[in-house]
């Protein structure tokens, strides 16, 4: 198994560095072009809510991602999984599955950058990685995305939690 | 490569191009264009997006923001984008039924004005 680990100070310009390496990295791990930019997506809608979690509650925390080439033994595809690990306080909830109802559409607190609830990153990411886990606790929230290495395109019946509406 | 922002008017709609990366760095940039525009009155935007590299969620927020704000004033933001990896998100979103999405400008604007 090949690790990258990265360690970014909790700032919306480093998002952008996190997107990068998690795009080289998956890139230098065999999984196909068509999923690089999922990766890169789905790295950034994570990294930017950690980054959100820890401006309001720890900025002086880093926050983490791993990036990681599982290589299997058994017979089948290997994995390559991303691991981004934040420090905020509070439970995560789990992503919802599928594309998220337009008339639900979360939004956020009047002056936030964004006019979308925080939530929507989970839903993208839902969206765009084979696999996803979340974890929160009381010491910060972890997501976990994986997509299969080689050349096949992800199952359409497989573990994917979010499918696209169109 | 970093955000790039230009806007002209053509005929009663402000064009706003957008080129580079729209994020949760860059995106602040692009909430005050909009803000900007509406605030001078220009209330038909179209935000044309073939020159975006990069969306993601905190630049869909920002049109989003800036779609209520010219609603707010019986106006119309519209979205100029081909590229299947932008348009990925708008997808997974469900936000392809909020936002009227065309292939030009001209498009968009002819499309608003037929209706």
């Amino acid at each position: 198994m090949a690790l990258v680990q990265l360690s970014i100070s909790a700032l919306p310009v480093h998002v952008r560095t996190a997107r990068l390496v998690a795009s080289a990295v998956a890139r230098r791990s065999g999984l196909p072009e068509s999923a690089l930019d999922e990766v890169r997506l789905a790295v950034g809608e994570a990294c930017s809510r950690a980054v959100e979690n820890h401006r309001t509650h720890c900025p002086q925390q880093p926050i983490t991602v791993e990036l990681r080439e599982h290589i299997q033994s058994s017979p089948g595809p290997g994995r390559f999984e991303v691991t981004v690990l934040d420090r905020a306080p509070g439970a995560e909830r789990p992503p919802g599955g599928g594309g998220v109802p337009t008339a639900a559409l979360p939004y956020a607190e009047a002056g936030e950058v964004s006019g979308l609830s925080p939530d929507i990153g989970l839903a993208v990411i839902s969206g765009l990685a084979d696999q996803v886990d979340v974890e929160g606790s009381a010491n910060g929230t972890t997501i976990r995305m994986s997509w299969p290495i080689g050349d096949q395109q992800p199952s359409e019946t497989g573990t994917r939690t979010g499918e696209f509406s169109g | 490569m970093d955000l790039k922002l230009e806007h002209y008017t053509e005929d009663d709609t402000e064009i706003v191009v957008v080129e580079g990366e729209i994020d949760v760095y860059t995106a602040p940039r692009l909430r005050e264009l909009l803000i900007d525009l509406v605030n001078q009155g220009r209330f038909h935007l179209v935000v044309d997006m073939e020159k975006v590299e990069f969306l993601d969620s905190t630049g869909l927020g920002v049109l989003v923001g800036g779609l209520k704000r010219v609603r707010a004033h019986d106006g119309t933001l519209d979205l100029v984008c081909k590229q299947e990896r932008i348009l990925k998100i708008f997808r997974i979103t469900g936000l392809t039924k909020v936002f009227g999405i065309h292939d030009t400008v001209r498009d968009a604007i002819d499309n608003r004005k037929t209706q």
